[in-house]
C-alpha cells in the first residue's frame, strides 16, 4: 500500500503568491502618515491630538457599527478605515469642534464608503466626502484657523474644540490666516521655506510638506502608491502657475508657493492616490493627475474659495472610471 | 533573488510580467539521471493536442521498447511508442491530468529484459525532403515538450503564401523550480544543434535564435560552443522575467513583433519550438526512433531526492514521487511549474509527453495560500502592470464575479488570456483571477453552444 495519500488538494494555478496583501498595504499607508500625525500634534498641540483621535474613533466606530447592523463581516482588519480616519482628521482645522469632527467622520464612512459597498467600491475618497460634508454644513468653522505653535498648546484645549453640539463654537485665539487665504484675500505671500517645514497655520496635517513627501517616498519605494498621480498633479500645477506668473507676475504667485501651500501636498500624495477612487491604467493616472492639477489652479486662481484641492479630487474621483474606459492599454496582437 | 547577471542590463525582454522566486538552485546543478521503470506504465492515447492515436497493439501482446504502439489518426495526431519492453495488459479508460478519462495502453515492463532500443528507419538530414522530415517527426511522436504538447510537425507545415524568416528555439524556462530545459541545453547541446538543422531544412528558415534567460549562463556557454559555422544560429540572452517562455511573449521580446489576435507565430514569419523538443528531433530522427522517455524535474519542498530525470513516458506520478522519497505529508502536487501547472487530484495519473515537472508542496507552502483572506479589489493596478498581453484583469475579475461572462469575451479580450497567472500572483486582495477566467471561458463556450 502506498505511503502517499490517495487524493491531493485541488486548486487552480498559480500555486505561489507574492507577499503583500491589502492589509499590508493599508498598514504601511498608516505608517507613512505617522510622521505627519506626530508633527500635527507638535504644531497644534492638544487640540490637534483630540481632533485626530476623534476622527479616527468616529470613522472606525462607524464602520464597526454599520457592519454589525448589516450583518456583514468585520472589516476593521483591512486597516482602510484607519487611513480614512487619519486622513480625514488631518484635513480639518485644528480648533474644530469635536462634535463636528465626529459628525463628518460618521458621514464620510457611512455615506462615502459603506453605502457604496465598502472597501473597493467607494467612488469617492471617504475622508474627503466627510470633509466636504463639513465644508457645506459649517462653512465658517471650516475656515477658521488657529495659529500654529501657540505657547500653551500642550496645556490648554481651545474652547472651540470642546464646544457643545449645535452650539456656535467660541474661539480663544485670534484666528490666523492660512498662507492661501493671505495670498488670495490680502495679497500677502509666505516664505516657501516656512511652508516646506510647516511653520504656518492651516489644517491639522497639511502644513509640513517635507514630512508628507517623506511618507510618499516611503510608499513609492515599497510599490504601494502610484507615483504617476502625484507627479502629474504637481507638474500640472507648477506648469500652469509658471505660465500665469510669467504673464502676470503681480497677480499670480510663484509655482513653489502653489505647490507647498494649502492641502495640495497632502492631497497629491495621500488623497488623490487612493487606488479605489483613481484610475487603474498608467495613462489614466497621468490624465487624472492633470485634471486634478488643472482644477486646483482654476479654483485657487479664479474661484471664490482660497483652496480647491478637495473639490478637485472629488470631481476627478467621479470621472476616474470614464478616464479608464478611454485609455485602456492596447491588447497584445490587436489592432491599434 | 535578482542578481546582476539576471538583470542583464540592456538584454531584450518584454513589458509587464513578474519576478517570482526561482527556486531553481535545488536542481539546476543536478545532471540528468535515468529513472527506474514503474511496475505498470500507462500510455494515454491522447497526450497531445489533436486527435487520439490509434492503437496497433492488442491486449496480451509483447512489445519491445521503442516499438510503435499507436499510429497517428490524421494530420493533427502523432504516433506513440512503447516506453518499455513488456506486455500490453489492458487497453482501457484511465484518468489524466485534464480530469478526462482517456483510452490508454497499460504496459507491464518485463523485469528481465535488457530494455535495449533498436534503431528504426532513419531520416537522414542530407537527403530528406521537408515533407519527409515532417512525417518522420510525426512518426517519432514528437510534440511540444514545454507543456503545450502541440504536435511539432503541424507547426512546420504552413500555407505557401507564408514564409519563415526566424526559427526561435525556446530555452527560456521561466517557470520557477523547473530546470529540465536548462540541463538539456547543458548536456545535449549537440542534439539541439542537430535538431535545428532538421527544423531549418523543413521550414527554410533564414536564421535561428536560441533564446535563453540570463539565469542560465552555463547553458549559454555550452550552446555557444556548439554553434555551427555553416548555419546562421545565435544564442540570445534575455532578462529574467516571467512569463517570457510563452511563445507570443518571447516573439515580442526577441523581435518586437506581435502575433495577431487569433493568429499563429507563422503570421509574423516565426516558428518557435521548445529546446527539449528540438533536442529530441536531433537525437531521434537519425536513428528512426520515437519518444519513449523525456527529461523532467521532480522537485518541491515535499520531495527528498530532487533532480532532473530521464523518465519513461507513462510512469505514474505516485511511483515517481515514491521513488524520489516524497514526504507522506505532501498536500499538493502539480505537473509543470507552480505558475501554470495543473494540480494533480489523483496520483495514479501518468507522466505524459507534455509533463515538464512534478512538484510537491506540503502544508507549509500551501497553508499560506489556502488560508489567506480574500479582499475586495482595491484597483491597486498590480495585475494591470503584470499582464503580459495588456488585459485589465481587475475589470475582468469584476465581470466574472458578476457572471457577465459574454461581456468578458466580447469587450475585454478574455480569450487573449493564456492563464500565465501573473495577475493572480501579484493580487494583494488574493482574488482567484485565473480560476475566474478559466470558469468564464468554459461558461462562454457553454452559453454559445446552447444558443
Amino acid at each position: 500500500m502506498s505511503r502517499l495519500g490517495k487524493t491531493m488538494e485541488i486548486a487552480s494555478s498559480p500555486h505561489v503568491a507574492s507577499g503583500a496583501s491589502v492589509d499590508d498595504i493599508m498598514r504601511n499607508v498608516v505608517y507613512a502618515l505617522l510622521p505627519v500625525v506626530v508633527f500635527a500634534v507638535f504644531a497644534f498641540g492638544l487640540s490637534a491630538l483630540l481632533v485626530l483621535t476623534t476622527a479616527v474613533l468616529a470613522c472606525v466606530g462607524t464602520e464597526y457599527v454599520l457592519n454589525r447592523v448589516a450583518g456583514a463581516p468585520d472589516t476593521l482588519g483591512d486597516w482602510s478605515v484607519v487611513i480614512t480616519g487619519l486622513l480625514y482628521g488631518l484635513t480639518l482645522p485644528p480648533g474644530l469642534a469635536l462634535w463636528m469632527v465626529a459628525v463628518g467622520g460618521i458621514f464620510g464612512v457611512g455615506v462615502g464608503k459603506f453605502l457604496f459597498g465598502g472597501l473597493g467600491s467607494n467612488a469617492f475618497n471617504p475622508a474627503l466626502v466627510g470633509r466636504a460634508f463639513l465644508q457645506a454644513a459649517f462653512p465658517s468653522a471650516m475656515t477658521t484657523w488657529s495659529p500654529a505653535f501657540l505657547a500653551d498648546r500642550f496645556a490648554h484645549i481651545s474652547s472651540s474644540t470642546l464646544a457643545f453640539p449645535f452650539a456656535r463654537p467660541e474661539y480663544d485665539a485670534i484666528s490666523a490666516a492660512t498662507p492661501l487665504s493671505a495670498m488670495k484675500f490680502r495679497d500677502t505671500g509666505t516664505d516657501p521655506m516656512e511652508l516646506m517645514l510647516g511653520l504656518t497655520s492651516g489644517s491639522v496635517g497639511e502644513t509640513c510638506a517635507v514630512l508628507i513627501l517623506v511618507g510618499g517616498i516611503y510608499l513609492v519605494a515599497r510599490n504601494m502608491m502610484n507615483w504617476r498621480i502625484t507627479v502629474s498633479i504637481l507638474a500640472t500645477v507648477a506648469t500652469m502657475t509658471l505660465i500665469a506668473n510669467t504673464l502676470a507676475p503681480g497677480e499670480y504667485p510663484q509655482p513653489m508657493f502653489m505647490l507647498l501651500s494649502g492641502g495640495l501636498m497632502l492631497g497629491a500624495v495621500f488623497m488623490a492616490t487612493d487606488p479605489v477612487a483613481s484610475p487603474i491604467t498608467d495613462t489614466g493616472c497621468w490624465v487624472y493627475g492633470l485634471l486634478i492639477g488643472g482644477l486646483i489652479v482654476v479654483i485657487r486662481f479664479w474661484g471664490g474659495m482660497a483652496e480647491g484641492v478637495m473639490y478637485a479630487i472629488l470631481l476627478a474621483n467621479a470621472v476616474s472610471p470614464h478616464i479608464d474606459n478611454l485609455v485602456q492599454p492596447r491588447v497584445y496582437g490587436s489592432r491599434a | 533573488m535578482t542578481g546582476i547577471m539576471d538583470t542583464a542590463l540592456g538584454a531584450p525582454s518584454f513589458r509587464h510580467g513578474v519576478h517570482p522566486r526561482e527556486h531553481k538552485e535545488d536542481t539546476r546543478g543536478l545532471a540528468i539521471r535515468q529513472f527506474p521503470f514503474a511496475p505498470m506504465l500507462i500510455m494515454p492515447l491522447r497526450q497531445h493536442l489533436g486527435a487520439p492515436a490509434v492503437p496497433v497493439v492488442r491486449v496480451g501482446q509483447e512489445v519491445a521498447r521503442g516499438e510503435t504502439i499507436a499510429r497517428p489518426d490524421g494530420f493533427m495526431s502523432v504516433a506513440m511508442h512503447a516506453p518499455a519492453s513488456g506486455v500490453v495488459r489492458r487497453i482501457e479508460l484511465a484518468p489524466t491530468i485534464s480530469g478526462d478519462m482517456v483510452e490508454s495502453v497499460f504496459i507491464e515492463p518485463l523485469p528481465a529484459d535488457t530494455q535495449e532500443v533498436d534503431d528504426g528507419e532513419p531520416c537522414r538530414l542530407d537527403n530528406a525532403t521537408p515533407e519527409q522530415i515532417m512525417t518522420a517527426i510525426q512518426n517519432a511522436g514528437i510534440v511540444g515538450l514545454g507543456g503545450a504538447a502541440f504536435p511539432t510537425h503541424a507547426k512546420l507545415r504552413f500555407p505557401d503564401d507564408k514564409h519563415v524568416d526566424t526559427l526561435i528555439i525556446n530555452g527560456v524556462e521561466c517557470e520557477p523550480y523547473l530546470t529540465t530545459d536548462h540541463r538539456v541545453m547543458l548536456e545535449q547541446s549537440a542534439d539541439v544543434i542537430a535538431g535545428i538543422r532538421y527544423l531549418v531544412k523543413a521550414t527554410s528558415a533564414v536564421r535561428t535564435i536560441i533564446a535563453v534567460e540570463a539565469n542560465k549562463p552555463d547553458a549559454v556557454t555550452a550552446l555557444s560552443a556548439a554553434l555551427p559555422d555553416d548555419l546562421p544560429v545565435d544564442v540570445t540572452v534575455l532578462k529574467v522575467k516571467y512569463p517570457q517562455g510563452a511563445e507570443k511573449i518571447l516573439i515580442k521580446a526577441l523581435l518586437k513583433r506581435e502575433v495577431p489576435q487569433g493568429g499563429l507565430p507563422i503570421d509574423v514569419g516565426v516558428i518557435c519550438t521548445n529546446v527539449a523538443t528540438t533536442a529530441e528531433i536531433g537525437r531521434l530522427l537519425p536513428r528512426g526512433r520515437g519518444i519513449q522517455e523525456r527529461v523532467i524535474t521532480i522537485a518541491g519542498p515535499g520531495v527528498e531526492k530532487k533532480g532532473n530525470y530521464l523518465i519513461p513516458i507513462g510512469t505514474p506520478v505516485r511511483f515517481a514521487l515514491e521513488a524520489c522519497g516524497a514526504d507522506p505529508d505532501i498536500t499538493r502536487v502539480f505537473m509543470g511549474g507552480p505558475m501554470m501547472g495543473p494540480a494533480v487530484s489523483n496520483l495514479d495519473i501518468p507522466v505524459t509527453k507534455g509533463t515538464s515537472g512534478i512538484l510537491a508542496f506540503t502544508v507549509h507552502e500551501t497553508a499560506a495560500i489556502v488560508e489567506r483572506k480574500v479582499y475586495a479589489c482595491i484597483h491597486c493596478a498590480r495585475c494591470v502592470e503584470s499582464c503580459p498581453v495588456f488585459l485589465n484583469p481587475s475589470h475582468l475579475g469584476l465581470l466574472a464575479k458578476n457572471e457577465q461572462y459574454e461581456q468578458m469575451a466580447d469587450d475585454h479580450s478574455l480569450y487573449d488570456c493564456f492563464e500565465c497567472g501573473a495577475c493572480n500572483y501579484v493580487c494583494p486582495s488574493h482574488i482567484p483571477l485565473v480560476q475566474y477566467f478559466r470558469l468564464a471561458k468554459k461558461m462562454v463556450r457553454k452559453l454559445r453552444a446552447t444558443h
